[in-house]
């Protein structure tokens, strides 16, 4: 494999990256702070990806569309807090999942009732829909690129929020000492309830940026989800920083496994059997990496305490 | 995971309703019609419209098939074997029902056989396992659709006709997909560059895409069913490859259930299919027209299959007269098929799955605007399944 193919290959795994970090971002934000196992988070994507792909077609703004998932898996999140998650903070973890599982299939239920069974339609913008030619000789979708640039942002916004705003300084001080912030008169329950909006805000804006990409359907959150808890496991659970390394890191072994092994292993031994043990191989690569890093880091790679 | 309460609490709630009428009554009252399908998670796209194009039949025909009135029970597999297995127990040995159609996927089909055909009718709608069509083939059991190669073959064979030498071939790696590339490579003359199976799971087709056109093909094949096929063709679009490489696929990737979703992107992309919507056969004209009036969207070739297998089964219950429990009898009738199908030419092979012409379509914007099939040409005339020598029915 030539060296401008490998170059483009890793730019894939961390677009990627960028998508899961967007997804992961907002489950373990929510995790650090409030301790709580969203297992709807997956949800809150697929309404941010409906509600945005629905106001695309309406307006024919992919802007305005983007503000609607966003704002629209924002809203959701803050009721669900409202109504449902607010209940379960002193509970089990074990409660938690139960009852979040219940949200998954409620949501995939009413997504069906209103939108209909069909994947529904949500096109690449107009502006971003050509190509850039960023390594020589390659065309590199612009689209991927905007993808890039809106993890970047997310990563910046969430840094400025967590490190530089009085709302931060809560955040951090409640992941550590929940008590102490309580007991200085910080009304938690309004905080956590913001946590999870903005949470449920990260997961609507991912699931927005991947529709053009990806289709849009009922159950799409769960078939991202499985891998958004595999970076958040390996990036250290309720960690930020840990979700953008861990994002990364899945990306790129997700892709470059898939897109090395084949080429490796032809080399190795007949081609039929290569390619399947390339495809067996590829689609074990990344829960190889977590439980390697498990087995080093137990925590992460960033533990939440450290 | 997420399947199973939904689906166990669809097929519970199907329970009532099959069990009001009491075995005994089944002769007077209407004749009992099981419906095993998939209508909940990623398949329920393609249960949903089998379901409606069987309704479209019995509701034209104010709630009867063959002349006699008839009562579709539907439930719900959730696309899981299991429970697939454990409705079609409840349909035939409590409820006594002796026609059953509906399934989507192979497995559950595989799941439900043993259980259905020592005692009832099976009349597929979409799932073709080659189980069941070669040694273990069985009297009992008809393929209104296809068999499951069929469509991958036609594609081989159609790249073949144009003369393309070298093929880069795609599927995602569990048992349906392998079957599919070896159904494309049955037909296909030319070099396979390179066979990839990917994720059943996968999102992302980026490294995929990146050595596809590193390899230059003339040809890119893919089977990649349902939303794996919109997240390939989108990204396909988007990398620039659409109009270099052209893309080809069995009509399942290329749909009324999933074009809509896919958009301008699919455009150009050619795929098989038993059925088109522009066959100028008078039974199909009607189905499109009233299959859109009726649910306000253009039918898929689910829709299609679902609508053929409601007019087989009403053209053996004319046959018999309603005897549909006197099944010698009932599957002579199918085995005639009797009934203008939508796809026109149509009839059955020694092994109970059919034998017909399977065209070639390319996916083109309407005059009003809609992204849709065009008939192009076709791939084989008679054409049937590689598995039919082996099956010792006549």
């Amino acid at each position: 494999m030539d060296s401008l193919l490998l170059l483009e290959q890793t730019l894939n795994g961390l677009t990627l990256g960028v998508m899961l970090f967007l997804m992961a971002a907002g489950l373990t934000l929510i995790f650090g702070v409030m301790d709580v196992i969203n297992l709807a988070h997956g949800s809150l994507y697929m309404l941010g990806a409906f509600a945005g792909a629905t106001v695309t077609a309406r307006t024919g703004s992919f802007a305005l569309g983007v503000l609607a998932g966003v704002a629209a898996s924002a809203l959701i999140a803050l009721l669900l807090e409202l109504t449902l998650i607010r209940r379960l903070y002193a509970r089990d973890h074990l409660d938690q999942v139960l009852v979040t599982y219940a949200v998954i299939l409620i949501a995939n239920e009413s997504v069906k009732i209103v939108w209909g069974p069909q994947p529904i339609f949500l096109g690449t913008p107009e502006a971003l829909a050509g190509s850039v030619e960023i390594i020589p000789g390659v065309p590199y979708p612009a689209y991927r690129l905007a993808i890039i640039g809106a993890g970047i942002l997310a990563a910046a916004f969430l840094w400025w929020l967590i490190a530089r705003t009085r709302l931060g300084m809560l955040i951090r001080a409640g992941t550590t000492h929940r008590a102490i912030v309580q007991a200085l008169g910080v009304n938690i329950q309004v905080l956590f309830a913001l946590v999870f909006a903005i949470g449920g805000a990260l997961a609507g804006l991912a699931g927005m940026m991947a529709g053009p990409l990806l289709a849009v359907q009922v159950g799409m959150g769960e078939q991202i989800l499985i891998l958004t808890f595999v970076v958040v496991v390996v990036g250290g659970l309720g960690s930020v920083r840990g979700a953008m390394a861990g994002a990364l890191l899945v990306g790129l072994v997700d892709t470059l496994s898939r897109a090395v092994l084949p080429t490796v292993l032809r080399g190795m031994m007949e081609p039929s059997a290569a390619d399947q043990v390339a495809a067996n191989l590829g689609a074990v690569a990344v829960y190889l990496l977590m439980a390697l890093i498990l087995a080093i880091r137990p925590q992460g790679l960033f533990p939440r305490h450290a | 995971m997420t399947l199973t309460r939904r689906s166990m609490l669809a097929a519970s709630a199907a329970v009532p309703l099959t069990g009001l009428a009491a075995p005994a009554l089944a002769q007077t009252g209407p004749i009992r019609i099981g419906m095993i399908t998939t209508l909940s998670g990623p398949g329920a796209a393609l249960g949903n419209d089998i379901r409606d194009g069987f309704n479209l039949v019995v509701k034209n025909a104010s709630g009867r098939l063959g002349g006699l009135p008839v009562e579709v029970v539907i439930a719900d597999d959730g696309l899981r074997p299991e429970n697939g297995r454990a409705i079609a127990e409840r349909m035939v040995r409590r409820d006594r029902i002796q026609v059953l159609t509906g399934i989507v996927f192979s497995n559950v089909m595989l799941a439900v056989a043993p259980v259905v055909l020592p005692a009832a009718t099976y009349i597929s709608a979409n799932a073709g396992p080659s189980q069941l069509a070669g040694e273990g083939c069985n009297a009992n059991y008809f393929n209104v659709a296809w068999q499951n190669d069929n469509l991958h073959e036609a594609v081989g064979q159609y790249v073949t006709q144009q003369n393309k030498q070298r093929a880069y071939i795609l599927a995602p790696n569990y048992p349906a997909g392998r079957d599919a590339l070896t159904g494309f490579k049955r037909f296909f003359k030319g070099e396979v560059i390179a066979e990839q199976y990917t994720r059943l799971d996968q999102l992302d087709y980026a490294a995929e895409l990146a050595a596809i056109r590193n390899a230059n093909p003339e040809a890119v094949y893919i089977f990649l069913p349902g939303g794996l096929g919109i997240n390939f063709i989108k990204q396909y679009a988007a990398a620039g490859l659409r109009g270099r490489v052209p893309l080809y696929g069995p009509g399942f990737s290329f749909d009324q259930d999933v074009l809509p979703a896919v958009g301008e992107d699919a455009l150009g992309c050619f795929n098989s299919s038993q059925w088109a919507l522009d066959l100028p056969v008078p039974a199909n004209r009607q189905f499109v027209d009233t299959f859109e009036r009726e649910y306000g969207r253009l039918p898929s070739l689910y829709a299609s299959q679902g609508y053929d297998a409601a007019l087989l089964i009403g053209s053996a219950i004319a046959a018999t007269r309603g005897r549909v429990g006197d099944r010698a009898a009932f599957a002579a009738a199918l085995k005639r098929a009797d009934f203008q199908s939508v796809r026109g030419q149509f009839r059955f092979g020694n092994n109970n799955h059919p034998i017909q012409t399977i065209y070639m379509r390319e996916v083109v914007k309407d005059e009003r605007g809609r992204i849709v099939n065009r008939t192009i040409g076709t791939a084989f005339q008679d054409h049937q399944d590689a598995y039919a020598s082996q099956c010792k029915l006549a």
